[in-house]
Parts: C-alpha cells; sequence; structure tokens
C-alpha cells in the first residue's frame, strides 16, 4: 500500500499516507490507540471502503479493489470483530454461501475438513452455528476466508472475545498459516499478544504510519511509546485497601430474561467499601444483569441486594426498588453502564442536558434547574480535559473517550458510596484508560465500594483487590487479584456447570 | 484493472453555521418556486407568476381572506402543537384527527343536548371540559395499552380514528336537523348557546388562543421537568430509566395532554368556528399537523411558518380552480413538490456531496 489516504468529511482524515509492505509468510501487527485508523486502513484492503488517494500493489501490480468481491478474487479475505454468520446454517453451509458455482456440500465439506486438518482448526462442518462458541464461530470465519483461496487474512482484533486459552490456539494456528506461506495481519490492543504471535509490528498514530519495528527488537515500553508518541507509565497504582467494611451483599440472586431464559444462577458475593472488586467473565456471562439488578434496572427473581450504611451499618434491601427509589432511599449509587448513549448519556443533548440525567428531578416547582449542571459540565469539561466546543454540544458527536469522560466525570460527582462500572475503558485509548483508572483508584481511597467489570486480564489482576469469576451466570469462583494469575483467572472464566464449587 | 466506481461521494458535514444552512434553505425554496413554475407550464401552459399571483391573492387578497386563512394557520398550528410532546416522545401517535373529532362530538353533545339548560359561559366551561376529557380518554388508551403490553401505538391510534368517526356518523343520525338530512346543521343558530364569543372580529379568539398555546408548547418542552422528561425517553428509554424516570407514566401523561390539547381545537372548531359537526370537520388536518411537527423538528416557532405555507397553498388553491380554470388538485401538485424540496434540503444539510475524482489518477 502506497501513499494511501481517506478522509471522511472535510476535517476527518482517517488515514494520511499511509504506506506499508506485507511480505509472504508474516505475521504483521497492525498496532495503534482507538481512531488511529486501524481498521480503516484494513477495511480498504478488504474493499469495503475505497481510498481517496493512494495505490494499493499486490505482487508489485497496481490493483483496485472497489468491492469486497475484488478482494476476494485478489485473494485478501477479513475477519471482522463481529461475525457474519447464518445462525440455522451449519457451519460448511456458512463457508459457501454467496459462493457462485453449483451446490454441492459433500464436496465442500470434504475441503472444510481438508483445510482443518492442514491448519489444525478444531471444528465440526456439520454443526449449526447456534450450538458454537464464540471461538469456534471465529474458526468458522477463518475457514471461510482460507475457503474461499485467501493468500491474505486480515484480523482484526480477533482476540477481544477469547479466553488465554483459545488465544493460544488462534496463534498456534496462525503460526501454521504462515509457515504455509500466508501472510496474515493481525489489528490488537494487547501489546503481549503483538510480542507472542508476530514477526513485525506496524505503527499508526492518527491515521499517520509512524513505523515499523521486528518484534524482537521490540517491548511493551517501546511499543507504546511508539503508539502514543510520548513516554508514558504503564504500571496502574494500587494502593492497598484502607478500612474495609462490607457495603453490598449480594445473597443467591437469580434472574431470567425476558425470554426465560436464565442469566444469573444464585450468586452471591460481597463489595466491601475501600476495595476495587473486579468482576471478570467471557462476554455475556450475566455480567450486565448483575449489574442491572443491583442498580434497580433488572427483575430479581430470586435472592437479595443488601445496602449497608457506612456510618450506622443499618442494612436496607434494595430488591424491588428502581433506580429513583434507591436514591430516594439515601443510596448513593453510581453506575457506569456498558452501553454509554443508549444507557448512560442521551446522545443529542449537551454536557449540560447530560448531568441533568442525574440531578433533574432536584428543586422544587416545574422548572429545571439548569444552574448547577452547567456548573457541573463545565468544572467536568475542564479538570478531566474532555475535548468538545461547548457544553452544549450533542455528546453523541464526541469521540469515545470523551463521551466516557463525560459519563465517568457525571457519577463520580454523585460522591456516591457504590460505584459500579461497566467495561469502563473499552474502546478507550491509553491515556484515557489510565486516567480512568486512577480515578477509580481515587474513588476507593476515598472509602468508596467500586465494581469494576472488565474484560481484559491484565488490567482486572493490576486494578483490582479482588475479582469474581462469572461463568454462565453463576459465581465460579472470588479470588485475591495480587495472588492469583491469568491462567488461573481464564480456567475459571470457562469453567464448565459441572464442576460445581460453591464459592 | 480498473474499475468502474460510484460518481457521487456522499459524506457526513460538520454542523454548518447557522447562516450557511439558512442560504441553502432559501435557494432550495427559490429552486422549488422556479421548478413548480415550470411544470405549471408544461401541463397548463399557464402563467407560473399568474398562478403564484392568484394563490396569494386567494390567500391574501382582502381583509376577509386574511381572516380566514389566519385563522386556518391557527387551527393547524394549534394540531400541530397538540401532537408535538407524543412525538418528541418518539409516540407515533396519528391519531389527531380522532383526539380532534371526539372533542368536536364532546362539544355538540353538551350544546345539543344543554343548550337550554345552561347560561352561555357555564355551557362553555362545561362543552370545554367534556372535550378534553374525551381526548384525553382518545389519548389515554393507546398509551397505557402501549406502557403495558407494548402494542404498537400507530395501528392502535389509526385505529382510534376509526371509532371516532363511526361515533360521530352515529351522533350526527341521531341529531340530525331536520330529520332524514343526514346532517346537524348549525347548532343553536338562533339562541347561539354555547357558542365561543367574538372578540374584536370572528378570527381573532381562535388566534389568541393558539398563540398562548405556542408560548406554553415552547417553554413546557424547552423548560419544564416534564419536557425534559419527554426529550429523555424520546431518545432512549433505557437512558431514561436508568435516570429514574417512569417511563410508562411519562408515556402516558404525555399522551393524555396531546389528546386533551386536540380535543381542545376540537372544541374551538365546533364551539368557535363552525358550530356544527360532521364526520369531515377536521379534514386531515389531524395528519397534515404531524407534517408540520415533524418538518419544524419541533419548534413551535417553525410550525408557524411550515403552517401559514400550507394554509397559504391550500387557500390559494381554491381560488387557482376558479379564477384559472384548474384543477384543485393542481395546488396539491405545487404543495408537494414544494414539501418534497423542503424536505430533500435536509438530506444537503446533513450531508456534502462531491464528485469523484477521476480514478485515472489513481492508476
Amino acid at each position: 500500500m502506497e501513499n494511501i489516504t481517506k478522509r471522511f468529511g472535510s476535517k476527518v482524515i482517517a488515514n494520511k499516507n499511509v504506506s506499508l509492505e506485507l511480505y509472504e509468510g508474516e505475521i504483521l501487527s497492525l498496532l495503534g490507540e482507538n481512531g488511529s485508523g486501524k481498521t480503516t486502513l484494513m477495511n480498504m484492503l478488504s474493499g469495503i471502503y475505497f481510498p481517496d488517494e493512494g495505490q494499493i500493489y499486490i505482487h508489485d501490480k497496481p490493483v483496485t479493489i472497489s468491492s469486497p468481491k475484488d478482494a476476494f478474487d485478489l485473494g485478501i479475505g477479513m475477519i471482522h470483530q463481529h461475525f457474519k454468520l447464518v445462525d440455522l446454517f451449519t457451519a460448511t453451509e456458512n463457508i459457501i454461501l454467496g459462493l457462485e458455482g453449483k451446490l454441492d456440500l459433500n464436496n465442500a465439506r470434504k475441503k472444510v475438513k481438508d483445510i482443518c486438518e492442514k491448519y489444525g482448526f478444531d471444528i465440526d462442518p456439520d454443526m449449526k452455528i447456534y450450538d458454537m462458541s464464540v471461538s469456534q464461530k471465529q474458526t468458522v470465519e477463518i475457514v471461510k476466508v482460507l475457503y474461499r483461496g485467501a493468500d491474505i487474512l486480515i484480523l482484526d482484533e480477533p482476540t477481544a472475545v477469547l479466553t488465554p486459552q483459545e488465544t493460544d490456539k488462534l496463534f498456534a494456528v496462525m503460526r501454521n498459516m504462515k509457515a504455509d506461506g500466508k501472510s496474515l495481519i493481525i489489528i490488537t490492543h494487547k501489546l503481549h499478544e503483538v510480542l507472542e504471535v508476530s514477526d513485525r509490528v506496524a505503527v499508526l498514530r492518527k491515521g499517520e504510519y509512524i513505523g515499523d519495528v521486528m518484534t524482537a527488537d521490540a517491548n511493551q515500553q517501546s511499543l507504546t511509546d511508539m503508539m502514543v508518541g510520548h513516554s508514558v507509565t504503564l504500571n496502574i497504582n494500587r494502593p492497598d485497601p484502607v478500612n474495609v467494611t462490607p457495603r453490598l451483599k449480594v445473597e443467591g440472586l437469580t434472574v431470567f430474561d425476558e425470554l426465560g431464559v436464565k442469566r444469573l444462577d444464585n450468586v452471591s458475593f460481597t463489595v466491601n467499601a475501600g476495595e476495587v472488586l473486579g468482576v471478570a467473565g467471557i462476554a455475556g456471562s450475566g455480567q450486565r444483569e448483575l449489574l442491572e439488578s443491583i442498580a434497580g434496572l433488572y427483575p430479581i427473581k430470586s435472592g437479595s441486594v443488601t445496602y449497608i450504611e457506612p456510618e450506622s451499618g443499618v442494612e436496607k434491601n434494595l430488591v424491588g426498588m428502581d433506580p429513583m427509589d434507591i436514591r430516594k432511599s439515601g443510596v448513593a449509587m453510581s453506575f457506569v453502564p456498558e452501553d454509554r448513549l443508549g444507557m448512560g448519556l442521551v446522545g443529542s443533548m449537551g454536557m449540560t442536558g447530560n448531568m441533568m440525567l442525574r440531578s433533574w428531578r432536584k428543586g422544587k416547582g416545574v422548572f429545571l434547574n439548569r444552574k448547577d449542571p452547567e456548573a457541573l459540565a463545565q468544572r467536568i469539561w475542564q479538570e478531566l480535559e474532555v475535548v468538545t466546543p461547548s457544553t452544549s454540544f450533542p455528546v453523541r458527536r464526541m469521540s469515545g473517550g470523551n463521551v466516557q469522560k463525560v459519563l465517568v466525570g457525571r457519577e463520580i460527582a454523585q460522591q456516591p458510596s457504590v460505584l459500579m462500572t461497566a467495561y469502563a475503558v473499552r474502546g478507550l485509548d491509553i491515556n484515557t484508560s489510565y486516567t480512568i483508572y486512577n480515578l477509580l483508584t481515587e474513588q476507593k481511597m476515598k472509602g468508596v465500594a467500586v465494581v469494576y467489570v472488565g474484560e481484559d486480564l491484565d488490567v482486572l489482576l493490576e486494578l483490582c483487590d479482588r475479582i469474581v469469576v462469572l461463568c454462565g451466570g453463576q459465581v465460579s469462583g472470588i479470588v485475591d487479584a495480587r495472588s492469583t494469575d491469568k491462567r488461573a483467572v481464564g480456567a475459571l472464566m470457562t469453567r464448565v456447570e459441572g464442576g460445581k464449587v460453591d464459592a | 484493472m480498473l474499475k468502474k466506481q460510484s460518481l457521487f461521494q456522499i459524506s457526513k458535514r460538520d454542523a454548518l453555521p447557522l447562516p450557511k444552512a439558512l442560504a441553502i434553505r432559501g435557494g432550495i425554496l427559490l429552486l422549488a418556486l422556479i421548478f413548480c413554475g415550470l411544470i405549471t407550464t408544461i401541463l397548463t401552459g399557464q402563467n407560473p407568476i399568474n398562478v403564484y399571483g392568484t394563490i396569494l391573492s386567494g390567500a391574501f387578497g382582502t381583509s376577509r381572506r386574511i381572516g380566514v386563512t389566519a385563522r386556518n394557520v391557527a387551527v393547524l398550528l394549534g394540531l400541530s402543537l397538540a401532537v408535538t410532546p407524543a412525538f418528541k416522545m418518539r409516540f407515533w401517535n396519528i391519531g389527531a384527527e380522532g383526539q380532534t373529532l371526539i372533542g368536536c362530538l364532546a362539544t355538540t353533545a353538551c350544546m345539543i343536548l344543554l343548550g337550554n339548560k345552561l347560561s352561555t359561559p357555564l355551557l362553555i366551561l362545561v362543552s370545554l371540559a367534556a372535550s378534553l376529557v374525551a381526548g384525553a380518554i382518545w389519548g389515554f388508551l393507546p398509551a397505557f395499552f402501549k406502557a403495558k403490553w407494548n402494542t404498537n401505538e400507530t395501528l392502535f391510534t389509526l385505529m382510534m380514528n376509526y371509532i371516532a368517526m363511526q361515533l360521530a356518523s352515529y351522533f350526527i343520525i341521531i341529531w340530525e336537523v331536520p330529520k332524514g338530512a343526514g346532517k346537524i346543521g348549525v347548532i343553536n343558530q338562533s339562541s347561539q348557546a354555547g357558542w365561543l364569543p367574538v372578540v374584536g372580529n370572528e378570527y381573532l379568539l381562535p388566534i389568541l388562543i393558539v398563540a398562548l398555546m405556542t408560548g406554553f408548547m415552547y417553554i413546557y418542552l424547552q423548560y419544564s421537568k416534564h419536557g425534559y422528561e419527554i426529550a429523555v425517553v424520546g431518545e432512549s428509554q433505557r437512558t431514561a430509566s436508568y435516570a429514574g424516570i417512569k417511563v410508562d407514566r411519562v408515556i402516558i401523561r404525555t399522551m393524555v395532554l396531546s389528546g386533551a390539547l386536540c380535543a381542545m381545537m376540537g372544541f374551538i372548531m365546533t364551539s368557535g368556528i363552525d358550530h356544527t359537526l360532521t364526520t369531515t370537520i377536521v379534514d386531515g388536518r389531524g395528519f397534515t399537523a404531524v407534517m408540520v411537527s415533524w418538518m419544524s423538528k419541533f419548534n413551535p416557532f417553525i410550525m408557524i411558518a411550515a403552517s401559514l405555507l400550507l394554509v397559504t397553498m391550500d387557500r390559494g388553491a381554491s381560488e387557482v380552480s376558479s379564477s384559472l380554470g384548474l384543477n384543485h388538485s393542481f395546488a396539491d401538485i405545487l404543495t408537494g413538490i414544494i414539501l418534497f424540496f423542503i424536505i430533500a434540503t435536509e438530506f444537503f444539510i446533513t450531508y456534502k456531496v462531491t464528485l469523484r475524482k477521476s480514478s485515472k489518477k489513481e492508476a
């Protein structure tokens, strides 16, 4: 790729004069903060976007890729973060879906089996997609691309949804493909994975190509510095908790969703004041339901949620209350939900309007008080360095990091005694992530009970004091974050229901 | 290997500065008028300037015409204001027609049944109260079912229109004057019992009421807690629950308000303007109001302009048909074209369309 430029609108330049080379039989990591243009660049390779300027060469020949089909014809295949599979079809059916020519399932099945054997994939060609785990679905996507004869594979954050064990498997397969002469590009945020699997690392920053290094010559610190453009400290400050007292007790919590599927099964744990409690688990293991039921947003079938008042020690049952009841009863509970714009904020309103979500009811009379929310918005704008033209600029049009600063800023400003966060740093760049970690630790030292639902095990292990591990809606373990390691937590995350040990 | 690619590239604009946005809007409106002129010449051979002139004189030619036009603007504006809270909440209420008609029916019932029992001021109050209650019920039912069982409000409110329509037909036959006429005629023509008083001239009172309503609605939506709740529920019900807003209660309350305001407009129509009840008294304005509300992005003041445009075209249409000998529908065609241009403008304000540079350079 040479001098590729892609603009969105007049001001946003997603990629600026990016030149990138990929050799046969290598694994290249594409590294960059969020919004640095990695995915955009790869989308141009796979025919989803068309570059405004620049030229793509394959085997020294100039090519024009104006549709995904062109990309396939040139042997380029992309595995997206979100799978595009038909649930009711088998693996083989999904793989040949959309291919031209005669439908020959038997032949196709054989070919799929061959590919699986060749590279060490572990899937059954006749298994239906809805019976598959996330990693199996991902495997189907990869086989699909190989089936179509791709020599260049692009994997967009393939490990985000995988456990450490599954990640190891994926890397083994990637190495097999490399040995076969395929070229692979992997987009990832996780530096240790970059170091583990790739041969070469290319770094993008704010849409520009910064440079590449051989993985053998790099380490986590040097890569981060390249990405951010200046040096950053990578350690999360974790002071020892002081004055730990129980603040919130969850006992035997069981909930069902609208379709009657059990989402939480007899979940019990205690959240302590002055401590960060991590919640780990594969995506969809009940994390969202857990936080929402505590916050009064999810119907609880059985079990109890008890709040213990900081000074008096009086216990209050929160089951059956909605968020307004909880607040009225004097429980200062803040909640940073996973779906920032769909639940935590109103996208079309500015910072001030969003501050009012927590305070709109205050004051007598029928009119809104705009003064205090405006003052709070101004304060957050300055203290957290939110990038926005004004406090009335719609938050939907801010970048992800700034949106999250507005949300976290508002929740912390409520002076909570319980602060729950779901995927608080998802999609944020390194600098903003560390800002958030520091804010949470600050709250913990103020004696707030902090719940941190996270997906990055490295961060969970560094930030939290204790970690509750969820697996299929059950607590599969509660561990001390200082004395455990990633393997142990990863094993708990995937523990099958049969081996029941009560936490 | 060069392949064809799309010629145009569409990209989202940053927020446009207001003067530029206004310039685009003005330009498009001008373009719409010119285009309408072309269509006019091609289809009818008339001089378009002539047609526009006739439309304007039909709407504003005499002081009587100005009065009628202004009053019709007031009625359409009032209905648009009435439907706005529900739409701002993203509650797809297309039942304004029925809510208004049921208000007319309630007023008619009071005027006919209590016409010679109560004094006029008292009768007006009773009719107003009856119409508000009737409209509130028409708004409450779909909202209640939506809140409790998540029924589809579009279908529900549409059905409620037919119920109102059939009820009106039923009572028109019961109260028909004279027997067998199939219509009610002017109610209490001699006693004028239950008629709204004439303030200044016969057009002024509805205009004043709706002017007050415009100010009220603006303040209600912008500055009240209720307005804030409506805005949040409209954006995302999950966010609303998260913020402790009782979503069910807000939906029901807002629809009751919407229905009651529609019915109040119905009360004004029957008691203050037409003094009768027909099944077509609302004349589709309950639907037009939806368009006015959306086109104005729920801003009460822009709604004034939008209502004025639509009423002018409608009033002009009658004049065009009689004095130029064109079909009444011709002005509707023009209205349609102008609206189409106005709505398309939004696209050009949100997006920028550029010609793609020739791909040869890239080869």
